[in-house]
């Protein structure tokens, strides 16, 4: 028995030797790999972004048609981010609580924005809403502009960032069960008593995450609201697209100035994203 | 408070999960739904808490038919299998939940959950979260939960079902006591034998849906009904034997 075990220690390190050189190689691709398509873009923008000195930075971000994008992106998703959480809570809600006829046709249209480009889903609404549209002659009547206007970029971030928050809350009920909810029935708490202090505190960190991702969607949006929006400077320019606009007239220092202030956005995204994923990994477990 | 189950269907899409179910219970009377999984002993005790709604069938409380009454007006306790305790609420919360919905005045209803931590000898864990407590504390936490508002009626599933050996001998011990001590009507689900003639009153024998038997332990253990009940036993017999 101890001859075995004394002859195996050899033999083990020298696999874990092995090992060793086959996994430096993979950790080195990997890291290679991020390095070359993640980290070094990344950098290029902020270099670029800063290459005419702080200046010229700060003014192409205080200059008023980007001030003006900044505040269409952050009406944009103040309101489609409330709204698709609504929403989403309730889809998640009626697909994981309630049996119903068409439930699972209901599940595969949520996902309808992430499998559609962008460009078509921007291209639908101008059908729907464009002077054109089936209802652009009644919105004209009215004295109603969607299109090439806010409320058509508004539609448009709704549409695509529906599915975030009700797909993530939809796998996190679905992990979490019926039972706590019917425990709170039996003990005589009504509807509003069950979600407020039963479901709500048990999926706040899923909720959180999804809200995080659904932001950072209505906020870097480009394609559907490309499409939409006209590009009039000053007036329907979301912050995605601004930097195309500058990037199109040569102004490469204000386009990445821009640009750098969504890709701080998508750090933050990422930095909240691992914070939330941790703590749901702790509330699921 | 009695109960009288007259006659309960329910399907589950193609399933027939009880069928053709009567039996009644006693005031005070500590009754046992015993059966193999899958014999429909969950779904009829989920239908007399009103989780569920039979297709055909009535329930009574009393004289009061509460069949299609909601299940948060029939004031009955529930001890689910896994507890369901509110992970995210300290012990005190849990047990404090069904009067705080009620809106019972604070004072009150901290004395109430005092007096029942007690009860379940889990003073000194007031401020403990159900994921630091052990199997059979969260069973009691869970007891104390469904007691607080004064139930007329205690439903539990399979209340011994996820812990060891040992604790189960004691826990069961304990509850035929808690019950001689509070006298609330109640109906346990089992799959042993031996729990439901140690601790119940009378023992509802379930196969399929279908009800075969309802009596005494030693009733059934003198003259099991049909081929099923006398077999459900027998094994059972053997399995602890060998």
């Amino acid at each position: 028995m101890s001859a075995t075990v004394i002859e195996l220690y050899p033999r083990r390190s020298l696999a874990a030797g092995g090992s060793r050189v086959v996994r430096g190689i993979l950790i080195a691709l990997a890291l290679g790999f991020v390095g070359l398509l993640l980290i070094a873009p990344l950098i290029a923008v902020f270099v670029e972004a800063f290459r005419k000195g702080w200046e010229v930075y700060a003014a192409s971000i205080v200059e008023p048609d980007a001030l003006a994008a900044i505040r269409l992106t952050l009406l944009t998703a103040a309101i489609a981010v409330p709204l698709n959480t609504f929403f989403g809570l309730a889809a998640a809600w009626a697909v994981t609580r309630f049996d119903f006829r068409g439930k699972s046709v209901l599940v595969t249209l949520i996902d309808l924005p992430f499998a559609v480009s962008p460009v078509i889903s921007g291209l639908l609404f101008i059908q729907l809403f464009g002077a054109r549209g089936w209802l652009g002659d009644w919105l004209r009547d009215q004295g109603l502009k969607v299109i090439f206007a806010p409320p058509g970029i508004i539609l448009a971030t709704l549409f695509i960032t529906f599915p975030f928050v009700a797909r993530e809350l939809i796998a996190f009920m679905e992990t979490q069960g019926r039972e706590q909810e019917e425990a709170a029935v039996v003990l005589g708490a009504n509807g509003w008593q069950t979600f407020f202090r039963v479901t709500l505190p048990n999926i706040k960190w899923g909720l959180l995450y999804g809200v995080i991702l659904c932001n950072s969607r209505a906020m870097g949006e480009f394609g559907a609201v490309s499409v939409v929006s006209g590009h009039v400077r000053g007036e329907t320019n979301t912050v995605p697209l601004h930097v195309e606009v500058l990037y199109n007239e040569y102004q490469l220092s204000s386009a990445f100035a821009v640009a750098s202030l969504l890709t701080l956005l998508a750090l933050g995204t990422l930095a909240a994203r691992h914070f939330v994923e941790r703590r749901t990994r702790g509330d699921r477990a | 408070m009695s109960i009288d189950v007259l006659r309960v269907t329910k399907n589950f899409g193609d399933f027939r999960a009880v069928d053709c179910a009567s039996f009644k219970a006693q005031t005070g009377e500590l009754v046992a739904l015993l059966g193999p999984s899958g014999s429909g002993k969950t779904s009829l005790l989920r239908i007399i808490a009103g989780l569920e709604v039979p297709d055909s069938g009535t329930v009574h409380f009393h004289d009061d038919d509460v069949t299609f009454r909601a299940t948060r007006e029939r004031n009955v306790g529930f001890v689910f299998q896994h507890y369901a305790l509110f992970r995210h609420m300290t012990v005190f919360e849990n047990v404090a939940f069904g009067l705080r919905v009620r809106h019972v005045p604070r004072a009150q209803a901290d004395e109430r959950v005092r007096e029942l931590l007690q009860l379940v000898q889990l003073r000194g864990y007031e401020k403990h979260y159900p994921g630091q407590l052990s199997g059979g504390q969260r069973q009691r936490v869970a007891l104390a939960r469904a007691l607080a508002p004064d139930p007329k009626l205690l439903l539990l599933d399979e209340p011994f079902g996820s812990l060891d050996a040992k604790v189960r001998q004691e826990l069961r011990a304990w509850l035929r006591r808690l019950h001689d001590e509070i006298h609330t009507t109640s109906v346990f689900v089992t799959h042993d034998q031996d729990e439901a003639f140690a601790v119940a009153d009378r023992v509802v024998v379930l196969d399929r849906g279908r009800v075969q038997q309802v009596g005494s332990p030693q009733a059934i253990r003198r003259a099991p009904a049909n081929d099923f009940v006398a077999d459900f036993i027998g094994i059972q017999y053997a399995e602890k034997r060998s």
